[in-house]
């Protein structure tokens, strides 16, 4: 699954992008969170408040509880703050 | 005639001016552009810049997603502009703007502003603040106030 970051969880992590093996025990955007703070210090850091991730699947916003699917993209980000 | 939605993300500054005459141009049935344009503060001399991260691709999509909304909810709306900055900007600097045009002023000052609201928080931009004094600067953080802004309108 290709994931990308923006903002502090790209700074947090230390990276822009990356291509993981999601286990199938990750079926929701929040359970991607959740399994990607378990990945070390940096990523536990990027996802310690895990309710203020956003996530937006191939580019659109999704909820925390809805499932992943199939996705080309996931990103990961904090709130907004343009405008 | 279908309304039409100009959705522009650039590094480039805009000129406000040729951006309202293009929204009614060559037309004769227009009564009213309203507009937003949004510009970096100093916050009292100590910022030196913003720079503004976006998620190219997501960003134009999310704008013109809330601009589609808009033309739903205000179907008088004949024209929609929208253009975002992204990359740093000093203080002064223009970072948004958004004009909506209808037949009368009502439909277009409603629907700047719920443009605005739902673009601070739906369209994919953080702002990081780059200090005068040359420390660090912070990701500016989201205000819940602009949460309350977006639901009102539901």
């Amino acid at each position: 699954m290709r994931l990308v970051y923006f903002a502090w969880v790209r700074e947090r992590i230390g990276l822009a992008e990356e291509t993981v093996d999601v286990p199938d025990t990750v079926v929701t955007a929040g359970d991607l969170i959740r399994w990607l703070a378990g990945r070390g210090d940096t990523y536990a850091h990027a996802f310690e408040a895990a309710a203020q991730i956003r996530v937006a699947v191939d580019q659109e916003h999704v909820p925390q509880d809805a499932p992943l699917g199939r996705p080309r993209e996931v990103a990961l980000f904090p709130p907004m703050t343009g405008g | 005639m279908g309304a039409a939605i100009d959705v522009r993300v650039q590094a480039d500054d805009f000129d406000v001016g040729a951006e309202i005459a293009r929204l009614h141009e060559g037309r004769t049935d227009v009564g009213a552009v309203a507009s937003f344009v949004g510009l970096c503060r100093d916050e009292g001399g100590t910022l030196a810049a913003l720079e503004l991260e976006h998620y190219p691709g997501m960003a134009e999509a999310e704008i013109r997603r809330v601009a589609e909304e808009a033309l739903a909810r205000w179907p008088v709306l004949t024209a929609i502009t929208a253009v975002h900055r992204h990359g740093r900007i000093p203080p002064g600097g223009r970072i948004v703007l958004v004009a909506a045009a209808s037949a009368h002023r009502t439909a277009a000052f409603e629907a700047a502003e719920f443009l605005m609201d739902f673009l601070k928080t739906r369209a994919p931009f953080w702002k990081k603040e780059h200090r005068a004094d040359g420390s660090e600067g912070a990701w500016v953080a989201a205000k819940d106030t602009d949460d309350e802004k977006a639901g009102r309108w539901r």
